[in-house]
Protein backbone atom coordinates (compact mmCIF):
# COMPACT_ATOMS: atom_id res chain seq x y z
CA UNK A 1 0.00 0.00 0.00
CA UNK A 2 0.99 3.70 -0.37
CA UNK A 3 0.87 6.80 1.93
CA UNK A 4 -0.01 9.38 -0.25
CA UNK A 5 1.49 12.99 0.62
CA UNK A 6 -1.14 15.66 -1.26
CA UNK A 7 2.23 17.95 -2.81
CA UNK A 8 4.72 17.60 -5.65
CA UNK A 9 7.95 16.47 -5.18
CA UNK A 10 9.21 19.45 -6.55
CA UNK A 11 7.63 22.58 -7.51
CA UNK A 12 6.30 22.92 -10.83
CA UNK A 13 6.13 26.63 -12.28
CA UNK A 14 5.21 27.58 -15.78
CA UNK A 15 6.08 30.95 -17.28
CA UNK A 16 5.01 30.72 -20.70
CA UNK A 17 1.61 30.10 -22.16
CA UNK A 18 3.00 27.76 -24.77
CA UNK A 19 0.42 24.35 -25.28
CA UNK A 20 3.14 23.34 -28.41
CA UNK A 21 5.42 22.14 -25.81
CA UNK A 22 2.87 20.13 -23.28
CA UNK A 23 2.37 18.10 -26.72
CA UNK A 24 6.35 17.89 -26.53
CA UNK A 25 6.16 16.88 -22.54
CA UNK A 26 3.38 14.23 -23.01
CA UNK A 27 6.25 11.86 -24.07
CA UNK A 28 7.39 11.61 -20.83
CA UNK A 29 3.94 11.24 -19.74
CA UNK A 30 2.87 8.22 -21.75
CA UNK A 31 5.60 7.60 -24.13
CA UNK A 32 8.25 4.45 -23.73
CA UNK A 33 10.69 6.05 -21.87
CA UNK A 34 8.02 8.06 -19.82
CA UNK A 35 7.35 8.40 -15.76
CA UNK A 36 4.70 5.58 -16.55
CA UNK A 37 6.47 3.13 -18.03
CA UNK A 38 9.39 3.60 -15.31
CA UNK A 39 6.83 3.20 -12.36
CA UNK A 40 5.20 0.07 -13.71
CA UNK A 41 8.31 -1.67 -15.21
CA UNK A 42 9.91 -1.27 -11.58
CA UNK A 43 6.46 -1.82 -9.35
CA UNK A 44 5.87 -5.04 -11.71
CA UNK A 45 9.65 -6.23 -11.24
CA UNK A 46 9.99 -5.90 -7.82
CA UNK A 47 8.71 -9.46 -7.11
CA UNK A 48 10.88 -11.43 -8.66
CA UNK A 49 14.07 -9.95 -8.01
CA UNK A 50 16.12 -10.81 -5.31
CA UNK A 51 15.44 -10.12 -2.11
CA UNK A 52 18.55 -7.19 -1.56
CA UNK A 53 17.27 -4.96 -4.43
CA UNK A 54 13.52 -5.60 -4.11
CA UNK A 55 13.15 -2.30 -1.64
CA UNK A 56 15.35 -0.44 -4.09
CA UNK A 57 12.99 -0.88 -6.86
CA UNK A 58 10.22 -0.32 -4.90
CA UNK A 59 11.09 2.80 -4.08
CA UNK A 60 12.28 3.97 -7.11
CA UNK A 61 9.40 2.76 -8.80
CA UNK A 62 7.45 5.15 -5.95
CA UNK A 63 9.28 8.28 -7.46
CA UNK A 64 8.60 7.63 -10.35
CA UNK A 65 4.71 8.14 -9.46
CA UNK A 66 5.73 11.19 -8.39
CA UNK A 67 7.43 12.23 -11.25
CA UNK A 68 4.05 11.26 -13.47
CA UNK A 69 2.69 14.25 -11.38
CA UNK A 70 5.20 16.81 -11.99
CA UNK A 71 4.65 16.20 -15.84
CA UNK A 72 1.13 15.68 -15.25
CA UNK A 73 0.79 19.30 -13.81
CA UNK A 74 3.52 20.41 -16.06
CA UNK A 75 0.93 19.61 -19.34
CA UNK A 76 -1.82 20.53 -17.32
CA UNK A 77 -0.82 23.96 -16.83
CA UNK A 78 -0.05 24.68 -20.20
CA UNK A 79 -3.46 23.55 -21.64
CA UNK A 80 -5.48 24.67 -19.27
CA UNK A 81 -6.10 28.13 -20.72
CA UNK A 82 -6.12 27.35 -24.36
CA UNK A 83 -8.70 27.37 -26.74
CA UNK A 84 -9.78 25.23 -28.69
CA UNK A 85 -8.09 27.18 -31.67
CA UNK A 86 -4.90 27.41 -29.85
CA UNK A 87 -4.79 23.83 -29.44
CA UNK A 88 -4.81 23.24 -33.22
CA UNK A 89 -2.12 25.69 -33.96
CA UNK A 90 -0.08 23.17 -31.30
CA UNK A 91 -0.30 20.42 -33.34
CA UNK A 92 -2.99 19.36 -30.51
CA UNK A 93 -6.51 19.02 -32.31
CA UNK A 94 -6.28 15.54 -32.59
CA UNK A 95 -6.04 15.20 -29.24
CA UNK A 96 -8.39 17.97 -28.27
CA UNK A 97 -11.08 16.61 -30.89
CA UNK A 98 -11.11 12.95 -28.60
CA UNK A 99 -10.04 14.23 -24.99
CA UNK A 100 -10.89 17.81 -24.97
CA UNK A 101 -8.02 19.54 -22.28
CA UNK A 102 -8.20 15.87 -20.78
CA UNK A 103 -4.73 14.40 -20.11
CA UNK A 104 -4.21 11.27 -21.77
CA UNK A 105 -0.95 8.48 -21.84
CA UNK A 106 0.44 8.84 -25.31
CA UNK A 107 3.51 9.72 -26.31
CA UNK A 108 4.51 13.64 -28.13
CA UNK A 109 3.10 11.58 -32.07
CA UNK A 110 -0.16 10.07 -30.16
CA UNK A 111 0.79 6.99 -29.55
CA UNK A 112 -1.34 5.29 -27.08
CA UNK A 113 0.87 3.86 -23.61
CA UNK A 114 1.67 0.38 -24.85
CA UNK A 115 2.77 -2.16 -22.25
CA UNK A 116 5.06 -3.25 -24.42
CA UNK A 117 7.32 -0.71 -23.98
CA UNK A 118 8.73 -2.35 -20.75
CA UNK A 119 9.33 -6.07 -20.04
CA UNK A 120 9.85 -8.73 -17.22
CA UNK A 121 12.37 -10.99 -18.20
CA UNK A 122 12.61 -12.90 -14.88
CA UNK A 123 16.47 -12.55 -15.02
CA UNK A 124 17.57 -9.96 -12.83
CA UNK A 125 21.12 -8.87 -14.45
CA UNK A 126 18.86 -8.65 -17.80
CA UNK A 127 15.77 -6.63 -15.74
CA UNK A 128 18.54 -4.23 -14.25
CA UNK A 129 20.38 -3.38 -17.57
CA UNK A 130 17.23 -2.69 -18.57
CA UNK A 131 16.50 -0.29 -15.87
CA UNK A 132 19.63 1.48 -15.91
CA UNK A 133 19.28 1.83 -20.17
CA UNK A 134 15.58 2.91 -18.97
CA UNK A 135 16.98 5.93 -17.05
CA UNK A 136 19.16 6.95 -19.41
CA UNK A 137 16.98 7.63 -21.81
CA UNK A 138 14.53 9.46 -19.78
CA UNK A 139 17.50 11.44 -18.68
CA UNK A 140 18.44 12.52 -22.45
CA UNK A 141 14.45 12.94 -23.16
CA UNK A 142 14.69 15.49 -20.34
CA UNK A 143 17.69 17.08 -22.16
CA UNK A 144 15.86 17.26 -25.22
CA UNK A 145 12.49 18.57 -23.92
CA UNK A 146 15.00 20.94 -22.03
CA UNK A 147 16.63 22.25 -25.51
CA UNK A 148 12.65 22.95 -27.23
CA UNK A 149 12.02 25.31 -23.98
CA UNK A 150 13.24 28.57 -23.36
CA UNK A 151 10.95 28.86 -20.12
CA UNK A 152 13.51 29.04 -16.84
CA UNK A 153 10.62 27.57 -14.51
CA UNK A 154 9.59 24.86 -16.88
CA UNK A 155 13.39 24.59 -17.36
CA UNK A 156 13.97 24.64 -13.51
CA UNK A 157 11.51 21.66 -12.99
CA UNK A 158 13.01 19.72 -15.45
CA UNK A 159 16.48 19.50 -14.56
CA UNK A 160 14.96 18.24 -11.15
CA UNK A 161 13.56 15.53 -13.01
CA UNK A 162 16.98 14.56 -14.77
CA UNK A 163 18.99 14.85 -11.99
CA UNK A 164 16.39 11.89 -10.58
CA UNK A 165 17.25 9.85 -13.49
CA UNK A 166 21.38 10.04 -12.85
CA UNK A 167 20.56 9.22 -9.37
CA UNK A 168 17.96 6.32 -10.22
CA UNK A 169 20.67 4.76 -12.98
CA UNK A 170 24.01 5.03 -10.38
CA UNK A 171 21.47 3.27 -7.83
CA UNK A 172 20.53 0.71 -10.48
CA UNK A 173 24.66 0.01 -11.22
CA UNK A 174 25.03 0.09 -7.84
CA UNK A 175 21.86 -2.98 -7.51
CA UNK A 176 23.74 -5.09 -9.73
CA UNK A 177 27.26 -4.56 -8.21
CA UNK A 178 25.10 -5.80 -5.06
CA UNK A 179 23.68 -9.06 -6.93
CA UNK A 180 26.76 -9.86 -8.44
CA UNK A 181 28.49 -10.08 -5.42
CA UNK A 182 29.48 -13.31 -3.79
CA UNK A 183 27.11 -13.91 -1.30
CA UNK A 184 28.95 -16.20 0.79
CA UNK A 185 32.41 -13.74 1.28
CA UNK A 186 32.56 -12.76 4.52
CA UNK A 187 32.71 -9.07 4.04
CA UNK A 188 34.57 -6.79 6.70
CA UNK A 189 33.79 -3.16 7.03
CA UNK B 1 38.28 14.67 -13.16
CA UNK B 2 35.89 14.45 -15.91
CA UNK B 3 33.60 16.36 -17.72
CA UNK B 4 30.17 16.27 -18.23
CA UNK B 5 29.74 16.80 -21.71
CA UNK B 6 31.80 15.46 -24.48
CA UNK B 7 32.39 16.95 -27.51
CA UNK B 8 33.56 15.60 -31.46
CA UNK B 9 33.45 16.97 -34.83
CA UNK B 10 31.37 15.54 -37.47
CA UNK B 11 32.57 15.64 -41.00
CA UNK B 12 31.47 18.64 -43.16
CA UNK B 13 30.68 18.07 -46.42
CA UNK B 14 30.91 20.34 -49.37
CA UNK B 15 27.27 19.66 -49.82
CA UNK B 16 25.59 20.06 -47.01
CA UNK B 17 22.04 21.86 -46.96
CA UNK B 18 22.57 23.65 -43.75
CA UNK B 19 24.67 25.40 -42.01
CA UNK B 20 27.11 23.12 -40.19
CA UNK B 21 26.74 23.01 -36.47
CA UNK B 22 31.14 22.26 -36.00
CA UNK B 23 30.90 20.84 -32.82
CA UNK B 24 28.61 17.58 -31.55
CA UNK B 25 28.19 17.25 -27.69
CA UNK B 26 27.09 14.27 -25.59
CA UNK B 27 26.34 13.97 -21.34
CA UNK B 28 28.63 11.94 -19.35
CA UNK B 29 26.83 12.17 -15.92
CA UNK B 30 28.75 10.90 -13.00
CA UNK B 31 27.16 7.82 -12.61
CA UNK B 32 29.54 6.69 -15.52
CA UNK B 33 31.78 6.98 -13.41
CA UNK B 34 31.60 6.49 -9.82
CA UNK B 35 30.94 2.70 -9.19
CA UNK B 36 29.55 1.46 -5.57
CA UNK B 37 29.10 4.76 -4.21
CA UNK B 38 31.97 5.09 -1.39
CA UNK B 39 30.47 6.05 2.22
CA UNK B 40 31.08 9.29 4.38
CA UNK B 41 30.49 11.49 0.59
CA UNK B 42 29.88 14.97 1.17
CA UNK B 43 26.39 16.02 1.38
CA UNK B 44 23.94 18.91 0.55
CA UNK B 45 22.07 20.93 2.99
CA UNK B 46 18.04 19.87 2.50
CA UNK B 47 18.01 23.38 1.05
CA UNK B 48 20.23 22.37 -1.79
CA UNK B 49 19.31 18.82 -2.33
CA UNK B 50 15.96 20.14 -3.27
CA UNK B 51 17.00 22.54 -5.47
CA UNK B 52 19.64 20.27 -7.53
CA UNK B 53 17.71 16.97 -6.88
CA UNK B 54 20.10 14.89 -4.79
CA UNK B 55 21.98 14.84 -1.61
CA UNK B 56 25.42 14.28 -3.39
CA UNK B 57 27.49 17.10 -5.12
CA UNK B 58 29.52 13.98 -6.35
CA UNK B 59 25.94 12.95 -8.34
CA UNK B 60 25.24 16.15 -9.48
CA UNK B 61 25.44 17.03 -13.10
CA UNK B 62 23.81 20.25 -14.59
CA UNK B 63 22.57 20.21 -17.99
CA UNK B 64 23.10 23.91 -19.74
CA UNK B 65 21.00 23.72 -23.31
CA UNK B 66 23.86 22.45 -25.27
CA UNK B 67 22.49 24.98 -28.34
CA UNK B 68 22.80 27.97 -26.18
CA UNK B 69 26.37 27.42 -25.11
CA UNK B 70 29.34 29.07 -26.96
CA UNK B 71 30.68 25.76 -28.44
CA UNK B 72 34.41 27.91 -28.11
CA UNK B 73 37.63 26.04 -29.35
CA UNK B 74 38.62 25.09 -25.78
CA UNK B 75 35.07 23.61 -25.49
CA UNK B 76 35.79 21.61 -28.64
CA UNK B 77 39.11 19.94 -27.46
CA UNK B 78 37.52 18.94 -23.81
CA UNK B 79 37.34 15.18 -23.73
Amino acid sequence: MWIYEKKLQYPVRVNKCDPRMAKYLIEQYGGADGELAAALRYLNQRYTLPEKVIGLVNDIGTEELSHLEMIATMVYKLTKDATAEQMKEAGLGAHYASHDKALFFNDASGNPFSATYFTAKGDPIADLYEDIAAEEKARATYQWLINMTDDTDLIDSLTFLREREIIHSQRFREAVEIIKEDQSTKKIF
Amino acid sequence: MYTYRKYYRPYIGPFDPCPPLPYRSYETPPQLYLGFQPYNLPQNSPQDALRTGTLWPDLFAPYPNPYKVPTSEEGGEQD
